[in-house]
């Protein structure tokens, strides 16, 4: 009796969780033993992994050499510096989060949510005894202990005040806009002062390039490259199309020579090669000459990439510029390189991700970047055989970053609307 | 017309002699003299191939003459760049592709020109940008982007980002033929409305109602020469040259 009211039921429901899962996953006899195969080999590997993450993991290993893999050798009661920086970038993304929105927003909640995730951690890993240890060193060194004691956690809750304060300061304030831009670059010298110092018993002493390491140092090389690298390349991209024979032939030679040689090369030749060609009394430290190798070596693939786009603009457009009136210059810069840059925004951003993982070989001319100091706190006696926690630890944060990147370039590639004009 | 011609005197706008270009071994142009004066309205017409686009892009030294003098509004086009310059603010092109600035809104693609050359501020242009759209009839698409108008908008666009700069000449390159036909209407309109107020103007065009309209005069060219040239009238109903019968022939069936 049922059986007959069943056939003139409705037929095999197509939405709703049942209906998705039969239509996605259980269609067809393989598609079924595809999707049983995959879930036992993801039911076999996470779990393992989490297994692994929760329970074997010696995670000390990082917790013990956190501010090692932060900020390298930088000189611990100096780190304050770096919490400053921080500090900055916080109140910008705050500032940019609202006054932008969009990518910018989505940063700004995933930077909160970092900050949040390391005070709980922190919490549940160091309990309060940071604010002891802080208490008794005041209460013992007196007031000039106050910045150096700070614990981390402090430092934590004060961008995440600054990041709020940022996000709700920028409310409605869309004419902040340029402004802004020009606050991020400024940022980026003040981070270079801030870091360096000057002069030996001042209230900002020197700190040389050599002690600069970690996450900071692969920081401070990728922003660098990248920063100098851009308009670099789109000058070389430019350069090559030049009338003048001179500039043509050099930036065809620089682009061909460097595009032939491996980074590695470059790098060890910067180290080698510049002292020699730059007078004596400039010396150039180990890492601005690191950064000059990431550079030079960027801007070449920056110029093939910038000179396709230059390419696929079509000659009208200059014909017309040029009939309303614009100099070459000015054709160039409001007409063909807006138009050719955004087509070429996700190669770009894909080359600045690859800089960003290639500033690892940085470690082969004795750099201590984030490989760097994974691979020194592993010869230490006591963390022996830890390979795996601190290779994940690393992974992971590239990982972290450059997916930001590229995360930021596809919604730029959205708004811009590549492809669909 | 008339006006024009009482107010500043008719002068010679455009005085081409004997002017000839190559493509490499191909000789494109081969001795074009013309005469424009201001306020005439000219349309020139003739096969494909035949050196019309080239011609009118020598005007404007989009393309350079390589025998022969070009005189507009009494500076000769020659390699100064300075000259280029003076002269291309004085005309006004619109071509066949429209050639709209695609990353710019409609307001931007018109506005552009007059605050970086002529230093105009934001409100001055913008303000004359709007009197514009309003001329051709699009004032409410001032903040799109060209892609999302029709082609007879974006030509419509583009005759008012030419018009922004106050040219007193004005270049057509086959403006119609790009355009789906329930569009060429529009932008003739505007062509023939432009052409009533004193504008000077050479016109490509096969479109022979808009020339019975409004051309002063018509060039028939053919092989990199003029022809033949005269009034509408003299074109449509007594074409002295074997060439220009015949092509009239084709065109008007
Ligand atoms: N940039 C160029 N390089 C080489 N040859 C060219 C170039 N531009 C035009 N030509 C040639 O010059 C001749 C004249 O071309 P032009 O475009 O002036 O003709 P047109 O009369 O405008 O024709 P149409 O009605 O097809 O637009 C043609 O034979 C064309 O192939
Ligand atoms: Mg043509």
């Amino acid at each position: 009796m049922t059986a007959s009211a069943d056939t003139l039921g409705p037929p095999p429901t197509s939405v709703g969780v049942i209906g998705w899962l039969r239509k996605n996953l259980f269609s067809t006899w393989y598609n079924t033993a595809l999707t049983l195969v995959s879930l036992w080999l993801i039911y076999t590997v996470v779990g393992q992994l989490l297994v692994w993450t929760f329970t074997t993991a010696r995670w000390e290993v990082i917790t013990a050499n956190l501010r090692l893999f932060m900020v390298g050798p930088f000189p611990p009661e100096q780190v304050w510096r770096v919490w400053i920086v921080l500090c900055i970038v916080s109140v910008l993304m705050g500032l940019s989060a609202s006054v932008y929105g969009g990518t910018m927003r989505t940063f700004a909640v995933w930077l909160a949510a970092a900050f949040a995730t390391l005070i709980v951690l922190d919490l549940i890993a160091e309990q309060a005894r940071p604010f002891a240890d802080f208490a008794r060193r005041v209460a013992e060194g007196g007031a000039s202990q106050f910045w150096l004691a700070l614990p981390g956690m402090v430092w934590l809750l004060v961008n995440l005040a600054l990041l709020a304060l940022g996000w709700s300061i920028g409310r409605g304030r869309a004419q902040w806009r340029t402004a802004l831009i020009l606050a991020w670059l400024g940022s980026f010298f003040v981070t270079v002062a801030l870091l360096q110092g000057y002069g030996k018993d001042t209230w900002l002493p020197e700190i040389g390039t050599n002690l600069w390491g970690g996450l900071l140092l692969t920081f401070m090389l990728s922003v660098v490259s990248i920063v100098v690298s851009f308009p670099l390349g789109v000058l070389l991209a430019l350069g090559r199309r030049s009338k003048l024979p001179a500039i043509k032939i050099f930036c065809i030679l620089y682009i061909e020579l460097v595009r032939g040689v491996p980074l590695v090369t470059i790098l060890y030749m910067t180290q080698i090669m510049l002292p020699l060609f730059l007078p004596g009394e400039l010396r150039i430290d180990n890492v601005a000459r690191a950064m000059a190798a990431f550079t030079l070596f960027t801007a070449a693939y920056m110029a093939e990439n910038v000179r396709g786009g230059l390419q696929a603009i079509p000659t009208g457009q200059i014909e017309a510029a040029h009939a309303v009136g614009l100099n070459d210059a000015q054709t160039t810069l409001l007409i063909v390189l807006p138009q050719a840059l955004r087509m070429v925004i996700p190669a770009i951003v894909g080359l600045f991700i690859s800089l960003f993982k290639d500033t690892t070989l940085a470690t082969i001319v004795a750099l201590l970047e984030l490989l760097g100091v994974g691979r020194s706190v592993l010869a230490q006696s006591e963390f022996l055989g830890l390979q795996t926690e601190v290779y994940v630890f690393v992974a992971a944060i590239f990982f972290v970053f450059s997916y930001a990147m590229s995360f930021a370039s596809y919604r730029v590639e959205e708004a811009l609307g590549v492809g669909k004009r | 017309m008339i006006d024009v011609g009482m107010v500043s005197g008719i002068r010679d706008m455009i005085v081409a002699k004997d002017v000839h270009k190559w493509f490499d071994r191909l000789h494109v142009l081969r001795g074009v003299s013309l005469t424009v004066k201001s306020g005439e309205v000219v349309v020139m017409f003739g096969p494909s191939g035949s050196g019309k686009s080239t011609f009118i892009r020598t005007i404007n030294r989009l393309e350079e003459h390589q025998r022969g003098t070009i005189i507009v509004d009494g500076i000769e086009l020659s390699n100064d760049i300075r000259n280029i310059h003076a002269i291309r603010q004085e005309i006004g092109m619109v071509f066949q592709q429209f050639n709209l600035f695609p990353h710019l809104t409609v307001l931007q693609n018109i506005t552009l020109a007059p605050m970086w050359v002529r230093r105009w501020s934001r409100e001055q242009a913008e303000q004359a940008a709007m009197d514009l759209l309003r001329r051709v009839g699009i004032p409410e698409q001032a903040q799109k982007y060209p892609a999302q108008l029709s082609g007879g908008q974006q030509q419509r666009v583009a005759i008012a980002r030419a018009l922004a700069m106050q040219p007193k000449i004005m270049l057509f390159d086959e403006p119609t033929s790009a355009l789906d036909p329930e569009m060429i209407k529009e932008v003739l309109d505007v062509m023939t409305q432009l052409a009533k107020s004193g504008m000077t103007m050479i016109c490509v065009t096969h479109e022979m109602g808009f020339a019975r309209a409004a051309a002063n005069r018509m060039v028939f060219m053919d092989g990199g020469q003029l022809i033949e040239e005269g009034t509408p009238d003299q074109i449509f109903q007594n074409p002295q040259q074997d060439r220009t019968k015949l092509f009239l022939s084709q065109i008007l069936h």
